[in-house]
């Protein structure tokens, strides 16, 4: 259905500069240059933005089965309270078996609309509880594999070719890019939409602009190497960033992002997508889930950082308004906690949590995945919850189904999603 | 590049005749001078083992022979640092105990920081981050973390220990912790004082065993809260409740301090390791904040690591059975040598010389100079394939700009700025001091840090520096190009790169800094024009410093 949005025009230069919705004078390039290109698949211009919440978030405080009696009974002081025990904060129910987290009121809303879904007890094949490790799996695709040089978004992206790329295809906000999109399709990381240019002393007119042509002819030898490549790539984005001028799109519908670092960038990837940059993918850390002393229940310090995303992603969500039926937040995070808490009233690194899905083609109001129980005989290693959906299977659904990255694409090498069991999270 | 190869052979060998590093240092010093050292040899050790050339400084090494300044790197307590030192006094919590910094910087009332929270949440207030955590007028207790960064700066520009300064970096980085993690607010500085510093070519062990057993680090990592299983606390908040084992800093220890992740442990290693540390706690709220061991928290039992048993009743010492476990195990030598060629010589090491550096550590007991010596011995080190191949670290970046540039701190009364916008800049990159949430510390490879962003940061902080825009930080381009003729643009563009980079930019580098001279923006022509009366000078520096060979070492 409907056409595509976003208009590609691109003209040839060392590499490609992709102009989307963008007219060529308007980025200061001969008109004669600009030829129209395809406009890639039929369908409308779809987004995904992946949020990683590094340092393993609890899944059983995030979206509590209150429904499983060995829960409450693994967690004398840091459960979450049931829906109907009477407490004045407690969990917010789902299904009757499963429950938000009292933080995550400001998302509870997409769920009643069916926009929001969660799949339990999702994580890795490879029970590593080195972060590190398990980020770098997640990010590459790979679990247990440590060579892959590259991120599974980056993958995933390339075997999604476009006639024109854009700088902006992928975006992650914050200075270092993420192992999910290292690789071959040239990822933009920027630490602020705003700061995005050559700045020079004010005292010249022209002076900035001549600093920048004196970078970029620096930068433009025909040496094959990671520094000139991205200098290269950092030019076509400062052009192209600098026409789109993201920094004039305020939120819209009401929305407030909390004045947090991720609420900063989720306003900045909504600017992103608004400006029409051709924005295939964006990533987005939110840390501070590592909680192993001190966790908090209904309030307290995971509460807090749940609170934050939460209400970042309830801010975006209003921001984008239509235009999130085109684009799905995926939440992520290398493995859950331990089921009992420990001795700090924490808890310790564990195998399975929860993650989130949130858009237009979200069959939401369900929580997926097949739940493996907390009784002490059902947990994985007598200790942690088991993976029943391995995360690649979701992935694989968001790249296939809503990126429209080609199935026979191998993006998740070595990975054969079970047969004839597709998690249908999205429609 | 021919002199290269011949020059290196000497050098080894020079380094090999002034001994190992506990070897008395004024033989070695005085060990005839090695001649000749090409530019690239001196340039190479400049960059590797200091914070990059100053004006001057490659000369400085030649006339001193490269194996003596090494060795004189090697032994910095017997460089003379007074100016460097005078200058910290500008930033008086690097200095202070432990006691004097909680009871200076007091905790904000909790009351007031859930309803800043509150508020940001909301979307009300001002945006997020430190600086508005206290009240206006209350003393900032992010002051403390803010002027062990900007101190850091400094020392990195101007200290002349300049490997005593990579060490430290190298070796906090090592055993990160992160500032912004409630206590570790006030412990980061006496950690980096008390716990790395005195260490970086020490032994291995005494590093492990300093950070393990430091506020900082028993805070960081949860151990002070670690007891034994079925523990009821007797007093406190926690009264009558059951406590029990914290397996974070165990899993660290081995993970990341030592054996390394691929090393060799399981989870049932993790789980008895965290069983010996127990009890290893620190006096905190309440108390002197000072290590403490909780014999009523240790688990008596027998513990089984790594195929050692450790003897039940132990007590305290279970941890240092442990410590000396882990620092001889063959992993623990393999990730050590495996970091510091990686960090000293190139992203993927050469397995031949992780090999050699390896067995040094094994040998010599863990004594990091030693490890040092062997990697600056090294063929590996001084091969073609070295030169150049890594990729500047934001603060490095930072640092050696100032120093091309031959920085000075800024003459304004009262200034202390320098090494705050120092640090703010390497921050904007990335890289902001002690604020690496997890206990990998900041990566040393160029996959972390080239990127768009990092890269237009990298350009734009060239041009602050070079137009004097950073606070506090004086430089003087008119004097670096002193003599020239400044209405020979091609002249000054020479003596620039001379000074700056030792002229060491490739041919089609120097074409495009010489195109610029073009530009009309660059060089200012004299009112009649008649040609070129001033050249932009400064312009010119930034370019140098933003350009892609300046980004690596």
């Amino acid at each position: 259905m409907g056409m595509e949005t976003c208009v590609r025009r691109s003209f040839l230069k060392g590499g490609a500069l992709a102009l989307c919705g963008l007219t060529a004078e308007a980025a200061g390039i001969p008109r004669f240059l600009v030829r129209t290109a395809h406009a890639g698949p039929a369908g409308r211009r779809k987004a995904l933005v992946a949020v990683f919440q590094r340092g393993a978030v609890d899944g059983l405080s995030m979206v509590v089965p209150h429904g499983d009696p060995a829960y409450y009974a693994a967690r004398a002081s840091i459960a979450i309270g049931a829906p109907a025990s009477g407490k004045s904060e407690t969990a917010i129910d789902l299904d009757g078996f499963f429950a938000f987290h009292p933080a995550l009121e400001p998302i509870k809303p997409l769920w009643d609309a069916r926009r929001l879904a969660v799949v339990h007890a999702c994580g890795s094949p490879v029970s590593t509880r080195s972060h590190f490790d398990a980020q770098d799996y997640m990010e590459t695709g790979t679990p247990g594999v440590k060579t892959t040089p590259d991120g599974w978004l980056s993958r995933g992206l390339v075997a999604r070719a476009r006639t024109s790329p854009s700088p902006f295809r992928a975006v992650a906000l914050g200075p270092q890019l993420p192992r999910a999109l290292r690789g071959e399709v040239g990822a933009v990381a920027m630490p602020s939409v705003n700061d995005f240019d050559v700045r020079s002393d004010v005292s010249a007119m022209a002076s900035g602009v001549n600093a920048r042509r004196g970078f970029e002819a620096l930068y433009e030898q025909g040496v094959r190497d990671v520094i000139h490549g991205t200098g290269r790539e950092t030019f076509e984005a400062v052009k192209m960033l600098k026409a789109a001028d993201p920094r004039k799109f305020e939120p819209a519908n009401g929305a407030r992002y909390p004045r947090t670092d991720f609420g900063e960038k989720l306003q900045q990837v909504a600017q992103l997508v608004k400006a029409d940059v051709c924005l295939e993918v964006a990533f987005v850390d939110i840390a501070g889930w590592d909680t192993h002393a001190g966790q908090g229940n209904e309030r307290g310090q995971l509460a807090y950082r749940l609170a934050d995303l939460s209400h970042g992603l309830a801010a975006f969500a209003r921001d984008l308004g239509d235009v999130m039926e085109d684009t799905l937040v995926l939440t992520m995070s290398e493995f859950g906690r331990t089921v009992r808490e420990n001795g700090n009233r924490g808890t310790d690194h564990g195998h399975a949590t929860a993650m989130l899905v949130l858009g237009g083609s979200v069959r939401g109001g369900r929580v997926y995945g097949r739940w493996p129980g907390l009784a002490p005989e059902q947990l994985f290693e007598e200790r942690d919850l088991a993976v029943t959906t391995d995360f690649r299977q979701l992935f694989a659904e968001v790249a296939f189904e809503h990126l429209g990255v080609p199935r026979e694409a191998k993006i998740f090498p070595g990975f054969a999603p079970p047969r004839g069991t597709p998690l249908g999270v999205l429609a | 590049m021919r002199p290269w190869r011949v020059g290196l052979a000497l050098v080894a060998v020079a380094l090999v005749v002034s001994g190992c590093g506990t070897a008395p240092v004024a033989s070695s010093v005085a060990s005839p001078a090695i001649a000749p050292e090409s530019d690239e040899h001196i340039l190479h050790v400049l960059n590797r083992l200091a914070y990059g050339p100053r004006p001057g400084d490659v000369e400085r090494v030649r006339a001193m022979g490269i194996g003596a300044w090494i060795e004189r790197q090697l032994h910095p307590d017997l460089i003379a640092d007074e100016a460097i030192e005078r200058r910290l006094a500008a930033y008086p919590t690097i200095a202070m105990t432990t006691d004097d910094l909680f009871r200076e910087y007091p905790r904000p009332d909790p009351a007031a920081v859930a309803r800043r929270r509150e508020e940001m949440l909301r979307g009300d207030g001002a945006p997020d981050g430190m600086a508005r955590e206290a009240a206006p007028g209350e003393p900032r207790r992010i002051m403390i973390a803010a002027e062990l960064a900007a101190a850091r700066m400094e020392r990195a520009v101007w200290s002349e220990r300049q490997l005593q300064e990579i060490l430290v970096d190298f070796w906090f980085n090592h055993f990160n912790v992160y500032a912004q993690k409630d206590a570790v607010r006030w412990l980061i500085s006496p950690y980096e004082r008390e716990a790395i510093r005195p260490h970086v070519l020490g032994r291995f062990r005494d590093l492990v065993l300093a950070t393990a057993r430091h506020p900082a680090m028993l805070f960081y990592l949860d151990n002070w809260l670690s007891t034994r299983a079925g523990l009821v606390a007797q007093a406190g908040p926690n009264r009558g409740r059951r406590l029990g084992l914290n397996e974070n800093y165990a899993r660290e220890l081995l993970e990341l301090h030592t054996l390394g992740v691929d090393g060799g442990y399981t989870q049932g290693d993790v789980v008895e390791v965290a069983r010996a540390f127990t009890g290893w706690s620190f006096a905190y709220p309440q108390g002197d904040r000072q290590f403490v061991f909780r014999p009523r928290a240790h688990d008596d039992g027998d513990k089984r690591v790594l195929g050692h048993v450790i003897a039940a009743g132990g007590g305290e010492a279970d941890g240092i059975a442990v410590i000396d476990i882990v620092t001889r195990h063959p992993s623990t030598a393999r990730t050590i040598a495996t970091k510091l060629a990686r960090r000293f010589v190139s992203d993927d090491p050469p397995p031949s010389l992780v090999d050699r550096v390896a067995r040094t550590y094994q040998d010599t007991d863990g004594d990091i100079r030693a490890m040092m010596l062997t990697i600056v011995r090294a063929r590996e080190f001084w091969s073609e394939a070295a030169y150049r191949a890594k990729i500047k670290k934001p603060i490095e970046l930072v640092a050696s700009a100032a120093r091309a540039l031959d920085a000075s701190v800024g003459s304004e009364p009262g200034l202390r700025s320098a090494g705050f916008q120092l640090a703010r800049a390497a921050s904007t990159l990335g890289e902001r001091l002690f604020n690496a949430q997890p206990p990998t510390g900041y990566p040393d490879t160029a996959d972390a840090w080239v990127n768009t962003g990092a890269l237009l940061g990298r350009m734009n902080f060239a041009l602050s520096l070079a137009q004097n825009r950073v606070p506090g930080v004086r430089v003087d381009v008119e004097r670096l190009v002193a003599g020239a003729d400044r209405r020979k643009p091609e002249e000054v563009l020479d003596r620039l790169l001379a000074v700056t980079v030792h002229g060491q930019v490739s041919a089609r580098t120097r074409e495009i800094l010489s195109a610029q001279l073009r530009d009309p923006a660059i060089v200012r022509l004299t009112a009649d024009d008649r040609g070129p009366a001033n050249t932009d000078v400064e312009k010119l520096a930034a370019l140098v410093l933003g350009s892609p060979e300046f980004q690596r070492k």
